[in-house]
């Protein structure tokens, strides 16, 4: 009754043959071809995941497209110009100038943002290096694990809290030590110095991590002492790293708003020096914002401003990535 | 024989664990010494205590005496840096840095103080050749080492340690890690400098022992089973396990 054809087929089939007839290979067809429970998982989760992402990108679109149509309005609107925005010294939205313009100088709160930015990060890089190295080849598990908690926890700390301890110590600290008010951009950098510091110092302590440890073995059995190997190896092949996390701090403190607000001053002047009051786009923002009335040139005027800060904030990125593909080679 | 290196007694612990258990064993100046031996039997962490890289790690505790050329290398006077010019290593997986390959091999020189181009160009050629890549890199020295293929890697390392011109030179397992043509050609370069460095070579390789080393000693669980001329190790070796081992009955 079975001849050779039938015979392979069940076989392959592996079902019982009964009474020698020809089984229907439907069943088996029907399983093979329908989606299986691990194959509807997988389109689940992928549907999941897809529908959370394009929540993010339209979130952030919507905030670029709505920052960008709000800021660029004082230029197209109120026919303000871009370069006057850039370099113009004269912040003050609701006046205008002989030809009727509004005075919309941005330049103090730009200077004001970078200078900040700048000081802070200079003074936080070779602290924070200096304490990845000591966590990562110096210090003892113990120590290490204590510096890390204490990291964790200067993260933590709310940025109104720094700006009350700046306000209440580093502001008469630079009073009574440098001169001045004691408000001004060195107080805001100061401020702004122990906010990126833990951001920076972590960071730098990751890249160090991932440095391969056979490099390391490889200097020190050349006879390297531990401190050329830590700055001819360890160094220089986290530099990216170390960069990246430099970046990441400036972004930071570049965006600050609260800690600055409360020790900068909040002049919008050009800044006379780093002692004498002054403001950063953040500052200028936070304080007045809740002044004025949606539509209004003031009020386009500081989109315009934040609009700056969310550029500054995508060229760092641009900037990490950038470092990113070049330290991989 | 004369000992250019005698080892007395070395017993070492990683924690509480005794991994090498009372070795005594010599080797004289100049020549290939191989040490064999499974996976775990502690030949690695011997090789390591010549050059103090054990030092590296805290759980480890050691006695016994190393003396190299007349001198105790773990006397509280020797500086490890020192040491480590004179005692080169090359380990089982390449590990060139990130670097050109002429920064490479120029590291030891420059972190020894050393800053006269002229000189680190001789050397840098010198030390390619006798490790027989110099012909496949010397058009581009300032290429990342990290371009080559393992094999060209592994013998930019070991150009790294010739550079530093040691007097011995320790190599963990240099070719397991790489395909039979590298093996051979770094078989043949260690054949070409067997008479200027006194080389020791731990290798799982029993073929490789046989085919380059004047001496063989043979390691099981952290004991020194059989040290003697290569050949008479392999061919009338005295010890049942050593015959075992070559013959391929365990390990």
């Amino acid at each position: 009754m079975i001849n050779g054809g039938e015979l392979s087929e069940n076989s392959f089939s592996s079902l019982p043959n009964f009474g020698g007839e020809v089984i229907l290979m439907d069943p088996i067809k029907d399983k093979i071809q329908s989606t299986s429970r691990e194959t509807r998982q997988d389109i689940v989760g992928k549907v999941l995941s897809y529908s959370c992402i394009s929540l993010i990108v339209i979130v952030v679109l919507s905030i670029f497209v709505f920052v960008a149509t709000k800021g660029l309005a004082t230029f197209v609107v109120n026919k303000a110009s871009i370069w006057d925005f850039l370099f113009g010294t004269n912040w003050n939205p609701s006046a205008t100038d002989k030809a009727g313009n509004p005075l919309l100088g941005a330049l103090p709160m730009i200077t004001g943002s970078f200078g900040v930015t700048i000081i802070a990060v200079i003074f936080a890089a070779p602290f924070a290096i200096g304490t990845a190295l000591y966590m990562t080849e110096v210090a003892s598990r113990r120590g290490e694990k204590l510096l890390q908690s204490v990291i964790e926890l200067l993260v933590g700390i709310p940025s109104v809290v720094y700006g009350f301890i700046g306000l209440s110590v580093v502001v008469p600290f630079v009073r009574t030590h440098f001169g001045g008010s004691g408000y001004g951009i060195l107080s805001g950098a100061f401020v702004l110095f122990v906010m990126v510091l833990p951001t920076v110092t972590s960071m730098t302590v990751d890249s160090l991590r991932a440095v391969p440890k056979y490099y390391k073995e490889a200097s020190l059995a050349l006879g390297a002492t531990k401190w050329q190997t830590i700055y001819k190896v360890l160094l220089r092949s986290s530099t990216s790293g170390i960069l990246t996390a430099i970046i990441f701090g400036m972004a930071r403190a570049f965006g600050e708003a609260l800690a600055v607000q409360m020790v900068i001053g909040n002049a919008a002047v050009m800044p006379k020096g780093l002692l004498a009051p002054a403001s950063t786009l953040t500052s200028v923002l936070t304080m007045g914002i809740g002044n004025t009335v949606m539509g209004t040139v003031g009020n386009n005027a500081l989109w315009s401003l934040a609009l700056m800060l969310l550029l500054m904030s995508l060229i760092f990125n641009i900037i990490v990535r950038f470092i990113g593909r070049k330290g991989r080679m | 024989m004369e000992e250019f290196i005698t080892t007395k007694d070395i017993h070492l612990y990683y924690g509480k664990k005794e991994a090498l258990k009372g070795i005594n064993l010599s080797f004289p100046a100049k020549g290939i010494n191989a040490l064999i031996g499974p996976s775990g039997c502690g030949k690695s962490t011997y090789l390591r205590t010549l050059n103090r890289m054990n030092d590296l790690i805290s759980s480890v505790t050691m006695t016994g005496s190393i003396m190299i050329n007349g001198q105790d290398i773990y006397s509280p006077k020797m500086d490890t840096v020192d040491l480590r010019k004179r005692v080169g290593m090359v380990f089982q997986q390449p590990n060139p840095f990130p670097f050109s390959i002429y920064e490479n091999v120029t590291y030891g020189l420059r972190i020894a103080g050393i800053k006269d181009k002229q000189l680190l160009d001789e050397r840098v050629e010198q030390s390619l050749k006798q490790a027989a890549v110099w012909d496949e890199v010397k058009d581009e020295l300032h290429k990342s080492a990290l371009s080559l293929s393992g094999g060209q890697q592994q013998r930019v390392c070991i150009a790294r340690v010739l550079a530093v011109q040691p007097d011995v030179i320790l190599l963990d397992e240099p070719t397991s890690a790489l395909d039979p043509v590298s093996s051979g050609l770094i078989e043949d370069m260690l054949l070409t400098i067997r008479d200027n460095y006194t080389i020791i070579i731990v290798t799982h390789n029993l073929q490789q022992a046989s085919r380059i080393s004047d001496r063989t000693a043979f390691f099981l669980n952290g004991e020194l089973i059989e040290e003697g001329k290569t050949k008479g190790v392999f061919l009338n070796p005295k010890r049942q396990e050593t015959d075992d081992y070559i013959s391929g009955r365990f390990g």
